[in-house]
């Protein structure tokens, strides 16, 4: 007992966005994953620190991996789980989020893991509950769990952050992991870069510091990680007018098999963030390759949430009855 | 005020090599016992006896393995300070085996507590007994009493009791640090291998 060694807390209550977070905040989470996924490869995986804390899981949004990694995470720290999705339930009769949240809340819930359409949903609900929010992805804006496992994984199969060269390839338009990843690898020192199709690269996305260049094989070469970005199917042609002509055209073009990826000429890191458009993003080739650590991503997930969701819970005070 | 020394280099080895002649005495050859050195600062005193038994017996004979009690503390969001976790090595099932769990230094018990929680994730032991180099006794906040004992300290309140060690801080000694307001002498305040004066 004589020497626990201490360290210092979150600088956030929430987790709504990798934009909040400090690098302090970011190698503190990655630290505590450490001892988390250490107790994911015991006999017995849970411990038994979040007992006290109860946590509603609202999905307003699809999601399995997500869901369910959330979950686990949550068991496995013992806390208590409620889950809601959106899909027959109240929402579907017309109740506001506030209202939906505030009504959950009456049952004496700790934290709140949302998944929502809307950006800024997370920032919202922040605002108008008395829970800690745990931002699981908000339209199109931010998905920092998912930033944050990216860069843990990288961390593991590499040996460190800094310095490394990630590219990004894809659907960046759409994509939630995209911007969280940006925000992620630049506090912790990485270079990024993005390639993908013109109509799927939002407009002036140089001002986050990252460079873009149209040319995939290009992009490759110059890169150590290649994070192929899932087409977002459900979200493209909003505006009537679709981002590319074919999905063909688009594996073409952005898709890796092995042959481009033996064309690079060295070993690159493959990570996907699912799910997997097989033959679309990458081909099964190059999804199941020796250097791909897209299921290591999906292992590192449980851990890093159940460091998230700890490192928070530390954070909030004991009822003084 | 100044530390007082409570074990200095010398008596400090032959403390630590009586602790291995009596798990030698109880355990005869040390067939299925399972040394555990509790994360943090237990590791050292843990490391210290595996190589120090593996002297006198000649060849190795225990299962090793070092834990982290972290996420089984019962403090969690009792203080404004988080416990920073260390890691786990432990590649084996204590099913049916004989633990000893080692500590450096013995208080208040909870960490034990703990360590008792987190060595049941790891199977079903057939026994689990604990070593500590010191035990300040008269200090703990649950029922838990050591099998062996380096040195008893009788402190009180404020007091703190830290362990050195050669491999991480340069040399092998444990200090008493008085509160300020007390200057009574070491001699009174640690015993040897028995509990009574």
């Amino acid at each position: 007992m004589s020497s626990t060694v201490y360290s210092d807390q979150l600088s956030v209550e929430h987790l709504l966005g990798i934009k909040d977070l400090t690098k302090e905040d970011i190698e503190l989470i990655f630290r505590t994953a450490d001892g988390f996924k250490e107790v994911l490869n015991r006999p017995i995986k849970k411990v038994p620190s979040l007992r006290d804390i109860t946590i509603a899981n609202l999905f307003f949004e699809s999601s399995t991996r997500t869901r369910v990694s959330f979950e686990l995470a949550e068991r496995r720290l013992s806390a208590d789980v409620v889950n809601f999705s959106s899909s027959g339930s109240s929402v579907s009769k017309g109740e506001t989020l506030v209202d939906t949240v505030n009504n959950i809340l009456a049952m004496k819930v700790d934290m709140v893991v949302m998944r929502h359409p809307d950006p800024g949903a997370a920032l919202f609900l922040s605002r108008h509950v008395d829970a800690r929010i745990v931002n699981a992805g908000d339209g199109t804006h931010e998905h920092p769990t998912q930033a944050l496992l990216d860069a843990y994984s990288i961390r593991e199969k590499l040996g460190k952050v800094k310095g490394v060269k990630v590219l990004i390839v894809g659907d960046v338009l759409h994509s939630r992991v995209a911007l969280s990843n940006i925000f992620c690898l630049h506090k912790l020192g990485a270079e990024v870069m993005l390639s993908g199709p013109n109509t799927l690269m939002p407009r002036h996305i140089e001002s986050l510091g990252v460079k873009v260049e149209q040319d995939l094989d290009k992009a490759l070469r110059w890169c150590d990680v290649a994070n192929m970005l899932r087409i977002q199917l459900e979200r493209q042609g909003g505006d009537g007018v679709a981002n590319f002509p074919s999905l063909r055209e688009y594996a073409m073009r952005y898709g890796l098999d092995l042959e481009r990826y033996k064309r690079i000429g060295k070993e690159i890191v493959i990570m996907h963030p699912g799910p997997i458009n097989r033959g679309v993003e990458v081909t099964s080739q190059v999804a199941d390759h020796a250097n791909s650590i897209i299921l290591d991503q999906v292992e590192n997930g449980v851990a890093i949430r159940m460091a998230v969701l700890y490192l928070l819970a530390a954070r909030i005070p004991r009822p003084t009855v | 005020m100044q530390p007082i020394p409570i074990l200095t280099s010398k008596a400090f080895g032959l403390t630590v090599g009586r602790l291995c002649y009596q798990l030698i005495e109880d355990h005869a050859d040390l067939n299925g016992v399972a040394l555990i050195g509790l994360q943090p600062r237990g590791i050292l005193l843990a490391r210290r006896l595996r190589k120090e038994l593996q002297r006198i017996i000649g060849k190795e004979v225990l299962e090793y393995g070092e834990l982290d009690i972290t996420f089984h503390r019962d403090d969690f969001r009792h203080r404004s300070t988080l416990a920073a976790p260390s890691a786990t090595q432990l590649d084996f099932m204590l099913d049916g085996r004989k633990v000893v769990l080692v500590d450096d230094v013995l208080f208040t018990g909870r960490t034990i507590r703990a360590g008792l929680d987190a060595l049941l994730a790891f199977g079903r032991p057939a026994s689990v007994q604990l070593l500590v180099l010191i035990d300040r006794r008269f200090s703990r906040e649950l029922p838990i009493q050591p099998d062996y004992v380096g040195k008893w300290v009788d402190s009180i309140g404020d007091e703190r009791v830290t362990v050195e060690w050669a491999e991480s801080d340069g040399k092998d000694q444990v200090l008493l640090h008085p509160s300020e307001r007390d200057s009574r002498d070491a001699s009174t305040l640690a015993h040897g291998n028995s509990p009574d004066r």
